[in-house]
């Protein structure tokens, strides 16, 4: 891996040459301290210090509404499959996030493959940005160790105090920074502002939850038959927006969406909610996970115990969207206290 | 935004077509489907296809075909919802589109050389037909063999000429019962349960296959449980609701397990650690 340094006064320019290439995608205000992944053109539209956007970039891997086939009915059941793709940078992207995109990756590349994802994946150029502070009370990212980069990324760039320490990860990163022409060699100095954040951050990122990572999946073994679920279900109005949000939530419906003629139309792929009532329900009318407390235990199992099971890690990065987004007020982190309170 | 055509995908669908058609009940049809150069399905007892029709969707049905019958394969719809009841309107030489075969059979291996029970309930006995049929076509390689049907009412039987058929095979000791009827009906009247006790079997040599609604497998199972079959030896196939058949889109999953991939045919042992799954 290497490293350069690219002054802050250069990072105009930089967002300037990738988007004469492609389009760019970054962070952008909303105004109350709400952001999203949107496209820009220039460094004044960015957002470079940002609380984790509504929706996370799975949006762009995984688009809330996705084409898998075209068809037409005139001559009986013909159709063709597609991928719909296009050339984008995510800049900005913070760790948690990168996690979210290593989450996913694992999900669609366990066979059977899903090669709409894959495809699409590789059109995109992922650029992280390091956190050098909490974004709010909300994120849990260092109890899930991802308060720190951990690849998944073409360039990583850090701030410090006059440029921007940024790592070259892949071949494609390294392009980006030889054609822009714009960065600088490593010098002591960097590497000692890195160094002595990496040491600050240690001080400030400490395990948000009193419990060590490898024994956060038998937490939630040990705690299936809690009361606490009953609170949570209690409280849960099924609407399905910490689904939405969370950046490692791949549940999907597949539809058909007809043209007007109704010959030809498309097949197509939707966000869905385990949330929701009817996610589980069969002919005949029986709903498994008919209580909402079944439904929000299913949630944080598929994201503390199940995917450690199936992929050795564990699908929360920490963002903390779920208790942010929650109109019941229901938060990852007291529910995860209020679970170790139970079982002691 | 670009788009790109790929030629393998899991949502790619062969254009099957329909070659007959045969009304088994008021609410079920049978189809019988070629796949494209008549190509064998390939599939074992107890698989899934998802059956699709552009414009209206797709569903999971199980294939109720012997894959020792060749050629063709045949499915039994009931007409529940939006895509079965187009289905039912669809007419000989229509096309639908198949996807799979998909997820875990019916264990063969260790059926082979030991006794089989085999228990159905209402629709549960389409998938179970497949087995069945395959243990007829390799008779030899089994031991004693018991099919139990269980059904709403004499009306709701599918397969009547079949089942008339194995009730006279010497080979098979086959009984069925409905749960209610007219006083003329001269069968067994009572739900599935009542006839696993007059089985005569030998229970660390018999091997259990239930196929039926969610709610009859506690009960059988029970039943078999007390006749000393190992849960080990229990089989049961779980429904649940499925979309992509290819363990992603979360809909058929159980805890950690996703019945589209690591099922629907699961052991008893398995299934008791899955809780909440019967
Ligand atoms: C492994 C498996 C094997 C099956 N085998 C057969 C079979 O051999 N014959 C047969 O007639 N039926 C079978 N079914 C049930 C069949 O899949 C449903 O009846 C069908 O999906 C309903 O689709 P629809 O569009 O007609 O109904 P819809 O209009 O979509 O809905 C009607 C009802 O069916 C439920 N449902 C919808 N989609 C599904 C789904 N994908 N899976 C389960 N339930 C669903 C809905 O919640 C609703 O209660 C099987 C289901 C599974 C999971
Ligand atoms: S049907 Fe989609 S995961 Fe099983």
């Amino acid at each position: 891996m290497n490293q350069t340094l690219l002054p802050k006064t250069r990072l105009d320019d930089f967002i300037r040459f990738l988007s004469a290439r492609q389009k760019v995608i970054a962070p952008v205000s909303l105004g109350n301290n709400q952001y999203k992944f949107d496209e820009v053109s220039s460094l004044d539209e960015i957002s470079l210090h940002y609380i984790p956007t509504i929706l996370p970039p799975k949006k762009y891997y995984m688009p809330q509404h996705e084409t898998l086939l075209k068809y037409d009915v005139s001559k009986g059941q013909e159709m063709e499959a597609v991928v719909e793709v296009e050339e984008l940078v995510l800049f900005g992207v913070h760790t948690c996030d990168l996690a979210g995109i290593q989450c996913l990756n694992m999900v669609f590349s366990d066979r059977p493959k899903d090669l709409h994802y894959l495809i699409r994946k590789n059109y995109l150029t992922l650029i992280g940005l390091e956190c050098n502070d909490y974004c709010d009370s909300y994120a849990n990212c260092a109890m899930l160790r991802n308060h720190l980069p951990k690849g998944g990324h073409d360039l990583f760039f850090t701030e410090l105090a006059d440029c921007y320490y940024v790592h070259v990860n892949t071949h494609r990163g390294d392009e980006l920074v030889e054609k822009s022409g714009l960065f600088d060699e490593m010098n002591t100095q960097a590497e000692g502002e890195l160094a002595e954040l990496r040491t600050r951050k240690k001080e400030r990122f400490k395990s948000e939850v009193a419990i060590r990572y490898q024994d956060i999946p038998r937490l939630f073994d040990e705690t299936f038959e809690s009361p606490v679920w009953e609170d949570v279900g209690n409280r849960c109005l099924a609407c399905g927006n910490c689904t939405n949000v969370c950046p490692t939530c791949y549940c999907f419906d597949v539809m058909d969406e007809p043209d007007l003629d109704l010959t030809k139309g498309r097949r197509i792929r939707v966000w869905d909610s385990c949330q929701h009532e009817v996610f589980a329900k069969v002919a005949g009318g029986e709903s498994f996970r008919e209580e909402r407390k079944d439904r929000k235990r299913h949630r944080f199992n598929r994201k503390f115990k199940y995917p450690v099971d199936r992929y050795r890690r564990i699908f929360c990065t920490g963002c903390g969207r779920c208790s942010r987004t929650c109109m019941a007020k229901i938060d990852l982190k007291e529910t995860i206290n209020a679970l170790m309170e139970e079982r002691e | 935004m670009e788009t790109v055509t790929i030629n393998h995908t899991g949502y790619h669908i062969k254009r099957g077509k329909i070659r007959g058609i045969t009304p088994l009940t008021a609410m079920e049809k049978m189809f019988e489907i070629e796949l494209p150069g008549g190509d064998a399905l390939d599939h074992d007892p107890g698989q899934f296809v998802e059956v699709s029709l552009f414009g209206v969707g797709e569903a999971p049905i199980s294939i109720c075909s012997s894959p020792t019958r060749r050629d063709n394969f045949e499915l039994t719809v009931r007409a529940a919802g939006r895509l079965t009841e187009a289905l039912h309107q669809l007419q000989v030489g229509d096309e639908v589109g198949i996807r799979g075969p998909f997820g875990v059979g019916f264990p063969i291996v260790p059926l082979e050389g030991n006794d089989i029970l085999l228990i159905a309930g209402g629709l549960g006995i389409a998938p179970l037909r497949s087995l069945i049929n395959f243990v007829i076509d390799n008779r030899r390689d089994f031991g004693k063999v018991d099919i139990l049907l269980g059904c709403r009412d004499p009306q709701s039987m599918l397969f009547c000429e079949e089942l008339a058929y194995w009730e006279e095979r010497i080979d098979i000791n086959f009984c069925c019962s409905v749960d209610r009827a007219a006083p003329d009906w001269a069968g067994n009247i009572g739900v599935i349960t009542s006839l696993i006790p007059g089985v005569t079997l030998d229970p660390l040599k018999t091997f259990s296959v239930v196929c039926g609604p969610p709610v009859m497998y506690r009960f059988v199972v029970d039943e078999l449980l007390q006749k000393g079959i190992p849960e080990k030896q229990i089989y049961l196939s779980l429904e649940r609701h499925m979309k992509c058949g290819l363990g992603k889109c979360g809909h058929c999953q159980i805890h950690d397990v996703y019945c589209c991939q690591d099922g629907p045919v699961f052991s008893y042992d398995v299934v008791k650690q899955i809780k909440g799954a019967i």
